[in-house]
């Protein structure tokens, strides 16, 4: 007689065998070693809750000193590549493959090691399709997560970073898996339940806080001149025109900029109320002073950020709050936003090539893409009008029939020519490629795909490339705005004068900007501790950004 | 330490009146941008001193493209460099030229 029913036989001998350590629900932080060779098998699929920002660091250590000759070969599915120990389990054999989408911090060593062969790939995913893959062919047998305290029957409550946990949890727990979490505490009653009991197996209070990254804290005082004239091209040649209200920031310097120039430029543009109203964008502590000045209506958070605890909580006009005061993220939920109901989303990157490709890939570092191949695409699904998105559709084809055609989102990347030690931004040929050819991928791991690219930002101009009519003409745009790169000192002269004449390129003084308004004087915020000022003291900036 | 000094033809004067006017700063990355209204209407001249060596090629093309988009005539660079990229240097010129126009 067939059997229909293995699945959910062999997960209840998995929480048998891990209740040998319990009590309860409840594992000692020492024991946790322990229950994961209790519970996790060989070949196993193990989430390793690895956000962007919060990390299941515990029980990442207890993973790597578990027995190899009982736990081996695992496959790896997790967002986030961020701790040491998430590469460890590959050096000791603990794990075989990887399937990430994020690698920040570790993009050096993952690169090492791919070469090295000591990391068999699976796939660099956007977080969407990593979190979509969970549900259909990569779906974890035990998942590893963070929570900030739970109760005696396994209610979580995850605090301001849920991030990629629910999504995590229900890949799990309705198919068959185990889950276990760590929490910073045992408490009777958790301030709110972002996980109920029945999805959780095992609880480990560990011995401290779960490791929080502040990724999105970007200093004022670290901003250049260069970029606040990106930062203005940026305002007034899209955000303007186009009338942006619903939008992604990336984290670099150059958005920070331009939150920092909202209240200040923005207002003298007269966009207050017109752009930047609407958010899929984590707490970032450089869009205070907007908020404060009534810029922006509301922002739905992928993740938190450390210090805006509270000034989340009195802000919750702004923010989703729980019942307990506190900021409710979820990745998968923002990502859709961002996804569906932005019309544009701007960021930077490492390298662009001369049809508008883009990557964060070097030949050293495999940072892996986040959420920006997914923020920066066209959703080929969406139906909903909107002006900036139905004025992009039309600038890209202008003869299609008005009621038929598709809008565009904006994908606009911004960035100074020569990056960090005068790395030129635009190149001929992508590391991705090499690196690709290197591997043997089957696919180069682009960021940005060109045909979804509609603008280039540089303090050199803005290139609108929904305007360009051939690859040559997409070529030239790009070289017209790549200021003294090799990329940009091979233009045709002639050919960007008329694709300048059209409006294709328009540097700032076609947009009327003053290149004495490119000071510092202008952000306003110029500093961490003017940030805090701006938020009445209810920001609390990380140690590291304190210098006074 | 490479000095060097760039003599172009403008298409017009530069706006303003004022004599003199100085931006930016000497510092690693950035630079200093003295300039006087003291040559011919219709030249320009720029002086460099520069820490980078070797850039010869990259501060023509700089000061040349803003020569045409600024037309800076009657006026003389003076620059203290201590490394600049060239679009911060872009910047600096475009900036000293409209200082220039500013009342005192």
């Amino acid at each position: 007689m067939a059997t229909w029913q293995l699945e959910r036989e062999a997960r209840d001998a998995r929480v048998q065998a891990g209740s040998a350590v319990a009590k309860g629900k409840i594992v000692e932080a020492r024991d946790a070693t322990r229950l994961l060779e209790a519970i996790v098998r060989p070949g196993d699929r193990v989430c390793l809750e690895g956000d962007n920002q919060k990390q299941a660091d515990l029980l990442s250590a207890a993973l790597l000193s578990v027995d190899v000759a009982k736990v081996n070969n695992l496959h790896m599915v997790q967002s986030g590549v961020v701790l040491p120990e998430h590469l460890d389990v590959f050096e000791r054999g603990v794990a075989k493959k990887l399937d990430f989408a994020y690698s920040g911090p570790q993009s050096a060593r993952i690169a090492t090691m791919l070469f090295g062969g000591k990391i068999e790939l699976g796939a660099v995913h956007t977080y969407l399709e990593l979190f979509a893959r969970y549900f259909i062919d990569l779906t974890p047998n035990v998942a590893l997560v963070a929570a900030v305290s739970a109760d005696r029957d396994g209610n979580l409550y995850t605090g301001p970073n849920t991030e990629d946990t629910p999504t995590v949890v229900e890949a799990t727990a309705f198919k068959d898996g185990v889950v276990v979490a760590q929490v910073n505490q045992i408490v009777d009653k958790v301030p709110r339940v972002d996980i109920p009991a029945d999805r959780v197996h095992f609880i480990v209070e560990a011995d401290k806080r779960f490791f929080v990254e502040p990724l999105f804290t970007r200093d004022p005082a670290a901003i250049t001149e260069g970029q606040i004239l990106t930062a203005m091209l940026a305002i007034k040649g899209i955000y303007g025109p186009y009338g942006v209200q619903r939008l992604n920031h990336g984290i670099g310097f150059s958005t920070a900029a331009i939150e920092l120039l909202l209240p200040t430029y923005g207002e003298k543009l007269g966009l207050k109320g017109k752009v930047a109203t609407h958010f899929a964008l984590n707490p970032h502590p450089a869009l205070i002073p907007a908020i404060e000045s009534g810029w922006v209506k509301q922002i739905h958070s992928f993740g938190s950020e450390v210090g805006m605890e509270n000034y989340i909580r009195a802000r919750s006009d702004i923010y989703f709050t729980g019942a307990d005061g506190s900021l409710r993220s979820n990745r998968a939920y923002c990502q859709t936003a961002g996804l569906y109901a932005c019309d544009m989303f701007i960021g930077s990157t490492l390298q662009i090539d001369l049809q508008g490709n883009s990557s964060t890939v070097t030949t050293s570092r495999i940072a892996g893409f986040g959420g920006a191949p997914n923020m920066g695409a066209d959703a080929r699904g969406r139906r909903h009008p909107s002006e900036p998105w139905l004025k992009a559709g039309q600038e890209a084809d202008p003869d299609g029939h008005v009621l038929l055609r598709r809008g565009r989102k904006l994908v606009v990347q911004i960035g100074e020519t020569f990056g960090d030690k005068n790395v030129p931004l635009f190149v001929e040929k992508l590391d991705a490629l090499e690196l690709a050819e290197k591997l043997n991928l089957d696919l180069a791991p682009v960021m940005i795909y060109g045909d979804d690219v509609t603008h280039i930002v540089t303090e050199e101009g803005i290139a609108n490339l929904l305007l360009c009519r051939s690859s040559d003409e997409r070529e030239q745009a790009i070289r017209g705005i790549a200021g003294y790169t090799d990329v940009g000192r091979g233009r045709d002269l002639g050919q960007v004068q008329r694709l300048r004449e059209r409006g294709v390129i328009r540097r700032p003084e076609d947009l009327g900007i003053n290149p004495l308004d490119a000071d510092r004087s202008i952000l306003a915020a110029r500093s961490i501790k003017d940030i805090v000022h701006w938020s009445g003291g209810l920001y609390e900036p990380p140690s590291k950004f304190r210098n006074w | 330490m490479e000095d060097f000094s760039l003599r172009h033809d403008a298409r017009q004067p530069a706006g303003g009146a004022r004599k003199m006017a100085i931006v930016g700063v000497v510092a690693s990355g950035n630079l200093e941008v003295l300039v006087e209204r003291v040559v011919p209407e219709r030249e320009c001249l720029v002086e460099i001193r520069t820490t980078a060596e070797g850039f010869g090629a990259v501060w023509n093309a700089v000061v040349a493209d803003f020569v045409d988009r600024y037309s800076p005539g009657g006026l003389k660079f003076s620059i203290n460099d201590g490394g600049a990229r060239p679009d911060t240097v872009s910047l600096r010129l475009a900036q000293a030229v409209r200082l220039m126009e500013v009342e005192q």
